[in-house]
């Protein structure tokens, strides 16, 4: 079991509140990803859960039983670490086996149960190897594997994969999801790469400024966007936004569009009109950067191929069912 | 751009490397060549280098004159006492303030070390005089006391700037894994700060070894280590350069041997920080 339970959480380091009360309820077997911009608090979310830090205010509950006094290594929790934290004086196998060795399991299921890891994590070869010894990906199997060998209530990820390269993050990211799902174990994975999180995640944490932005799947971050925020964060390229008459005549102070819900036509009638000024050809995308006048700089996203250059004339028809609404205050307005 | 090495750049660093090593070394040399002259060789002009008449009778001499077994065994139990007391201090003053900072750490260390710009020739007076009215002068323990009290400030910086090197990530990464305490520091942080508790053990033997301000003027002869036993051959009454030599080169001969054995923690030891 590892279902986890904040209400109202706190931290202050001193006079700076990290965290501004936090409500959260995490089933069994979930995967949540914390995501937000640096110095959000959601690595800070995650060492309080962890018993790295200890709270300021509120509680949490593992299984039902507040934890707030009681120390990270009774949590019965583990943790993988951003810079992996190996020992560097043990091999692979006195890592993976430390935790084990710590709770007074016998010799044979510890070397049993180091094997079953190393072999899950294609580390069989380099168990007697040191951390040294082993390259980025490697240790970062290492870490995983010191996480999974004890088979803990929940995983605690803190940005595990940021200091990988760009093509071992994607293969990563897709073992990370695949482990988590055959284990079946409640994962909190803290993250400031927003792809990660909608790849990654049964259900989203949106942090900013030490507050719960939104809390939901992927898909419902995406179309029902909490505010202004959570609609700038998630989706990529970014949500636009614009202000003015245009939002008034829809009831709101702000309208977003997404760059895919914009249509775009060549010299077209409608719409909003504006200049090419930046056009990236992907192949598969071709993304406009378009300078429309009172609307501002406007980004649209073409699917497939699209013959525009900058100073082409266009207009961009927004997608009237998909356009987000939003208050003075930057909440969302549901109709 | 890439600095060239050439070998001509090669040969003359090295050169001027050896250079300067042979410089530094060459009073240690000398002595070492003057302990096995005769009186009347050793202050020759022009010095004789290698061609003299080689003799050990200083050494003889010295033995005959003074306890040097009774000197150098008080040197090791001072030196010794004094590393070991302070190590034990030590540690877990450097070990609170490495891994749990407060506000004020950064101004306690600088007023520990604030206290070694002080001469101590400052307090030598009241310190005597403490030491006379509780029967400390001349005992081991009175030194051993002394010399820890000095050392202590540069032993707690030095353990203090390794234990910083040990990254949070891991012990906290034990923490996690079910370490107590106690097992993170047997299991997690001694193996890792083993070189740096070698190297600074080391250093503060050499440095106690090497003490001559507070020896000499709080011993006599009971608990007088080596400094005071070579300090009794340079007398008013005469030079003695050649015995002094041969008192020299036995009160250092210990310490010498142990530091070349452990350079290498040493080198490291003292560049620690500087370069990961």
């Amino acid at each position: 079991m590892g279902q986890i339970t904040l209400q109202g959480v706190q931290k202050s380091f001193g006079p700076v509140h990290i965290i501004k009360g936090a409500d959260l309820e995490i089933a069994d077997g979930s995967f949540v990803v914390f995501v937000g911009p640096s110095g959000c608090g959601k690595t800070t979310l995650l060492r309080l859960i962890a018993g790295l830090e200890d709270v300021t205010g509120g509680a949490i509950l593992i299984d039902g039983r507040n934890v707030v006094d009681v120390p990270p290594a009774k949590r019965g929790l583990s943790m993988v670490f951003q810079s992996y934290a190996l020992y560097p004086h043990m091999s692979v196998r006195g890592n993976i086996a430390f935790g084990l060795k710590m709770a007074g399991i016998a010799r044979d299921e510890i070397n049993r149960k180091v094997e079953a890891a190393a072999a899950t994590l294609n580390l069989t070869p380099y168990l007697e190897r040191k951390p040294r010894e082993l390259s980025g990906g490697q240790r970062q199997r290492v870490a995983i594997g010191r996480a999974i060998v004890r088979e803990p209530k929940a995983f605690l990820f803190d940005e595990p994969l940021s200091n990988l390269d760009a093509a071992l993050r994607v293969q990563m990211r897709l073992e990370v999801t695949r482990l988590q799902k055959q284990l079946g174990t409640t994962a909190i994975y803290v993250t400031h790469d927003q792809v990660e999180a909608m790849t990654m995640a049964d259900k989203i944490v949106v942090l900013n400024g030490g507050k719960i932005e939104q809390y939901g799947s992927p898909l419902e971050l995406y179309e029902k966007p909490a505010n202004l925020f959570v609609a700038g964060f998630i989706g990529s390229p970014k949500m636009n936004f614009v202000t003015g008459e245009l939002a008034k005549q829809q009831g709101a102070t702000t309208i977003g569009v997404r760059p895919e819900h914009l249509k775009v036509e060549r010299d077209g009638q409608g719409g909003w009109r504006g200049t090419v000024s930046v056009a990236e050809h992907l192949g598969s995308d071709t993304f406009l950067y378009v300078d429309a006048g009172p609307q501002g700089m406007l980004t649209a996203r073409y699917i497939g191929e699209l013959d525009l250059h900058p100073g082409d004339q266009v207009s961009l028809i927004p997608d009237p069912a998909r356009i987000h609404r939003f208050d003075d205050s930057g909440k969302s307005i549901r109709a | 751009m890439a600095r060239m090495v050439t070998t001509r750049n090669k040969v003359i660093s090295t050169a001027a490397a050896w250079l300067v090593g042979f410089l530094i070394f060459f009073p240690i040399l000398w002595m070492v060549l003057a302990s096995f002259k005769t009186e009347l060789e050793a202050f020759a002009i022009p010095p004789s280098f290698l061609f003299f008449h080689w003799t050990t009778e200083n050494y003889v001499t010295v033995q005959e004159r003074s306890d040097y077994f009774h000197h150098a065994l008080n040197s090791i139990v001072i030196a010794g006492g004094s590393t070991l007391i302070a190590m034990l201090i030590a540690i877990p003053a450097a070990w609170s303030m490495a891994f749990s900072p407060t506000k004020r750490t950064k101004d306690v260390l600088l007023w520990m070390l604030s206290t070694k710009m002080m001469p101590p020739v400052g307090v030598l007076v009241p310190i005597y005089l403490i030491f006379r009215s509780v029967g400390l002068l001349d005992t081991r323990a009175g030194l051993i006391f002394i010399l820890c009290l000095g050392n202590l400030p540069i032993v707690i910086w030095m353990l203090f700037t390794y234990f910083k090197e040990i990254p949070k990530d891991i012990l906290e990464a034990a923490r996690m894994d079910g370490a107590t305490i106690g097992r993170e520091l047997i299991y997690v942080l001694t193996p890792m700060a083993v070189p740096g508790l070698a190297s600074t053990l080391l250093l503060n033997l050499i440095l106690a070894w090497n003490e001559a301000f507070w020896t000499l003027n709080l011993s006599t002869l009971e608990a007088a280590p080596l400094t005071v036993f070579i300090a009794s051959y340079s007398s008013p009454e005469g030079l003695f350069w050649a015995k002094l030599s041969a008192a020299s080169t036995l009160a250092i001969a210990p310490i010498l041997v142990l530091g070349w054995f452990s350079q290498r923690q040493l080198v490291r030891g003292l560049t620690f920080g500087a370069v990961k």
